[in-house]
């Protein structure tokens, strides 16, 4: 409960020190802040306590998926230096968005009242949609935000009308209460129409937070026009966090009802790992083709969904931070490529491995990490995910999908590996600049990256 | 501790090659892999030969999960673990008059393959065993992609797509299995290779479970038609890669089906036994008439290896004594065979810079140590009596015959038109006139030789005395048989 406290404090501090004439103060700050944050939020480990009438509850889930948001969010920072070294106007409103919208994602992964849930998604989205169009000089920035607040505001309305539903069949935003009230309905729910449809309309509404299909069709265009730092943020921590409330929401409030929902979201599941993996495929940019991973990664994580059990929420907590670290990696030195050679294709990166051995060897293991490959975190992450839903015996063919799928995976993340390796560099290009403190970042998330895949142990077992 | 040591002791000498710049690196990683190797006769010289798994060490590595790191080495596992580290010293050696560029990162990744290869064969938990089993194509892929010839870009990414598809449906097959095991106080599950074989799974099940696992295992081995990878991946690597694919990674397919399919799904296994010996067969023989066809010495053996690989898969799907026990013989003597040979159309690419039997010939003219090693190595591939290839050919056909005679007649065929092909090749590269190419052919060098005679030795070590190694691999072939029989 402190650090969302302390995270609103800082973000409005944050907005003050933008005013100052030397805007280079704010990273580190805002990484001191993010470090004592995440100190803070460890306090809470094993103290489960409840707030404001049980709007909120911190217990571990909320700790343990805090911990990573938190820790992602330093890892992503360090990639707006350039903001910093440029001295561009008014940058202490990016930091503290960036701030705030943590505070949103806290708020859904500890809510305990669908209000809750709902006001941390807007508080969440709406950071989102001005950090979309915060390169005001260019074009596709702007629309990525127009198109990422028209469509996020549509399906925020859905949400909140499932929402309400839900309370008129069950007069409760409490999610425990729902629960009971549903079992009171009979079977869970399942005879009332009002419930059910609340029930439809929350998944929809969600499902387009985590960009999965039909609901994805914003992410290529969305990711592409914002600036390349925010997609990954986009795509690490806001989906972390919209997994994360799902998976609550229906553990905690859904379960009894599952035998009605469950087709919904296998099919939601089967047609974002296909248009996910598949969209990836032909792409030629590389910024395009990780938004495609991104939607075919929500697939993977919200497989979860299909088994409460305590391997489950390990699952989504093991997966969501491989996938971050692998992500926030690849988007890092994305920026720096795209930046520099004007050009966000494969081709940007060809014989990266020869000027730039370090940056290629980071996206390389990123690279392995989303594919799955082992001696890397995303190997442990699918594994933990195909081992939940596994004792669900009525779901074997949605496994070898998955597989058959992740072996598409393979394809496009090596494309990348094979032009920074083996493509000869172009005779034009210089090697890529970057900071030492980029580089030491890099060298970080490469380490977490491998030290996950040898010793799963570490991160798996906390819950 | 032993085991550990072989396990990770080429990972620590990869990282120490790593950081060397320039020539020294492959002088360095030469002695690393003869330190493994003296490691590995010292595990064999404790070996007492019996069935069980020595120098094992369970450690717990998700321990919540019951996944241990438990590695150990039975009779089968021994024999593999010496034939990699046996062969990788000489594909270094053999790379040294090769300017490969960055030599320190081609050696860390010989080395780093190494430790995947151990891994492979030493690994008592499924998950580990899958988690070796990548970790050896990652340095492998490397490799070939950055050493090999003009079209590597694309078979090298055929090749790993390939395997990484297999190797996904094991990945679920083994998952799959670790449910329905039953667990200890500590886990509800275990991956461990004993909670495997203690399952007892209803023949339906066994029967898809046994097209997961096989299909990952027949990709690696290649068994026809799960082979269309194999041919341009051994052509246009690097022969160090080559050696190391064909020689050493290949068994890692027929190490899979010994240790992790057989036990595992038995009654998968006699369901689908016919159903593979037939693909096999045909392996047999369609790798032999398309060799017979090749003007390209190089992609002969390779199609000349599908062949033999085919004989191995069909004697071990048997399920008898001879078959099982001739599967393993013949994996050291195919490794052993096929190495040298990739060597020595590597010396004489070196030298003519060409592949194509037509434009060689004369060679044996000018060499006379030359002419005897290669004709050595290939009668042991063509199975002539007294070499390394007859013992494991005639255990494994006799093992065939005794499953069925048609099939073993068929089979039979192997040594027929082996004899066909490789003669032919070796008649056209080293007999008749000299051509503009082979013009001057100078005969090996001390190197050359240093690489060869070891292998040379231990054709005829296998074809004399194969006691010395049958005798290590019996116990653990005959509880693999008492496993399957339960």
């Amino acid at each position: 409960m402190i650090s969302i406290i302390l995270l609103s404090g800082f973000g409005i501090i944050s907005l003050f020190v933008g005013f100052l004439k030397s805007k280079r103060i704010l990273l580190p700050l805002s990484l001191l802040f993010l470090a004592i944050v995440f100190g803070i939020n460890l306090l809470d480990w094993n103290d489960t306590q409840s707030y404001f009438e049980n709007m909120i509850t911190i217990d571990n889930f909320a700790v343990a998926f805090t911990g990573i948001m938190v820790l992602s969010t330093l890892l992503i920072l360090p990639f707006t230096q350039h903001y910093v070294t440029r001295n561009d106007e008014n940058i202490g409103e990016l930091y503290a968005l960036i701030l705030f919208s943590l505070v949103g994602a806290i708020m859904m992964v500890s809510y305990n009242n669908m209000l809750m849930l709902f006001i941390g998604i807007e508080i969440l989205s709406i950071a989102m949609y001005v950090l979309a169009g915060s390169d005001k000089g260019s074009l596709r920035s702007a629309e990525a935000a127009l198109k990422y607040f028209l469509m996020g505001s549509f399906f925020t309305g859905i949400l909140l009308f499932g929402i309400v539903m839900i309370y008129g069949a069950t007069g409760t935003f409490n999610i425990a209460e729902i629960a009971g009230s549903a079992e009171a309905l009979g079977n869970g729910g399942v005879n009332n129409v009002m419930f059910l449809l609340g029930v439809l309309m929350i998944i929809i509404g969600i499902s387009f937070k985590v960009s999965a299909a039909p609901f994805h069709f914003w992410t290529p265009d969305v990711y592409e026009g914002t600036p390349t730092v925010w997609t990954a943020y986009m795509s690490t921590v806001v989906k972390t966090a919209g997994v994360a409330a799902f998976y609550k929401l229906m553990d905690a409030a859904f379960a009894a009802s599952y035998g009605s929902w469950m087709p919904t979201l296998v099919a939601i599941i089967v047609l974002t790992l296909l248009i996910g993996n598949v969209g990836a495929v032909v792409q030629q940019s590389m910024k395009r083709m990780l938004a495609y991973s991104s939607i075919s990664h929500a697939g993977y994580l919200l497989m979860t969904l299909l088994a409460f059990n305590n391997l489950s929420t390990s699952a989504i907590l093991f997966y969501s931070f491989a996938y971050s670290t692998a992500s926030i990696a690849a988007f890092g030195v994305l920026q720096l490529v795209s930046r520099q050679r004007q050009n966000e294709n494969y081709e940007a990166f060809n014989g990266l491995g020869k000027t730039n051995p370090l940056l290629a060897f980071s996206v390389a293991v990123s690279m392995l990490s989303l594919a799955g490959i082992p001696l890397t975190a995303g190997f442990f992450g699918k594994f933990f995910v195909f081992s939940a839903l596994i004792e669900n015996p009525d779901m074997m063919w949605l496994i070898v999908v998955a597989v058959i799928l992740a072996a598409v995976g393979v394809y496009y993340y090596f494309r990348v590996i094979i032009a920074m390796y083996l493509h000869p560099v172009n005779e034009e290009h210089a090697p890529i600049r970057s900071t030492s403190f980029m580089n030491v970042m890099l060298i970080i998330i490469t380490v977490l990256t491998i030290l996950l895949g040898i010793a799963p142990a570490l991160l798996s077992d906390v819950l | 501790m032993i085991t550990a040591l072989l396990l990770f002791w080429p990972a620590l000498a990869a990282l120490l090659v790593l950081l060397i710049k320039g020539e020294g690196a492959k002088k360095v990683a030469f002695i690393a892999t003869l330190v493994e190797f003296a490691i590995a006769l010292f595990a064999i010289v404790n070996f007492v030969p019996d069935a069980t798994t020595q120098f094992a060490l369970n450690m717990p590595w998700v321990e919540r999960a019951g996944i241990g790191f438990s590695i150990g080495m039975d009779g089968i596992s021994l024999l593999m673990v010496l034939l990699t580290t046996f062969l990788v010293p000489l594909i270094v050696l053999s790379s040294f008059k090769h300017d490969y560029k960055n030599p320190h990162v081609f050696y860390a990744l010989v080395l780093f393959m190494q430790t995947g290869l151990i891994g492979v064969f030493v690994a008592m938990d499924a998950f580990l065993f899958y988690f070796f089993w990548e970790v050896a194509l990652i340095p492998i892929y490397f490799i070939a992609a950055i050493w090999g010839g003009a079209r590597r870009i694309p078979v090298t990414f055929k090749f790993f797509i390939y395997t990484i598809f297999g190797s996904l449906f094991m990945l679920a097959a083994f998952v799959y299995l670790y449910f329905q095991t039953a667990g200890t106080e500590l886990a509800a599950h275990s991956s461990n290779v004993n909670a495997f074989y203690q399952l007892t799974l209803d023949s339906a099940t066994q029967s898809w479970i046994f097209w997961f696992l096989f299909l990952a295992f027949a990709i690696k081995m290649p068994v026809f038609p799960f082979h269309t990878w194999q041919p341009d991946t051994y052509t246009e690597s690097p022969t160090q890669a080559t050696m190391l694919l064909a020689g050493i990674m290949l068994k890692m397919g027929i190490y899979g089906v010994l240790r992790w399919l057989l036990p595992v799904v038995p009654m998968g296994v006699s369901q689908w036994a016919d159903t593979v010996l037939v693909l096999s067969i045909i392996g047999i023989i369609y790798g032999s008439i398309i060799a017979i066809r090749q003007s390209d010495v190089k992609r002969l053996i390779a199609y000349s290896s599908i062949a033999h690989v085919g004989l191995i898969a069909a004697g071990i799907f048997t399920l008898n004594e001879q078959g099982l026990q001739g599967g393993v013989i013949q994996m050291l003597s195919h490794g052993i065979n096929v190495v040298g040979l990739f060597f020595i159309i590597d010396i004489i690419f070196r030298r003519t810079n060409t592949r194509e039997i037509s434009s060689l010939g004369g060679i044996t003219q000018t060499t006379p140590a030359l002419s005897i090693m290669f004709l050595i190595l290939l009668m042991g591939s063509v199975a002539l009596p007294l070499t390394n290839g007859f013992i494991g050919e005639f255990l494994l056909l006799s093992g065939v015959f005794q499953y069925n005679h048609y099939f073993g007649a068929v089979a039979g065929l192997t040594i027929i038109l082996g004899a066909v092909y490789m003669l032919r090749m070796f008649q056209g590269v080293m007999f008749g006139t000299k051509s503009e190419s082979t013009e001057g052919f100078a005969d090996l060098t001390f190197h050359e030789k240093a690489v060869l005679i070891p292998l040379v030795i231990m054709v005829f070590w296998i074809g004399l005395f194969p006691n010395t190694f049958l005798s290590i691999s019996e116990p653990a072939v005959g509880q693999l048989l008492s496993i399957i029989n339960r």
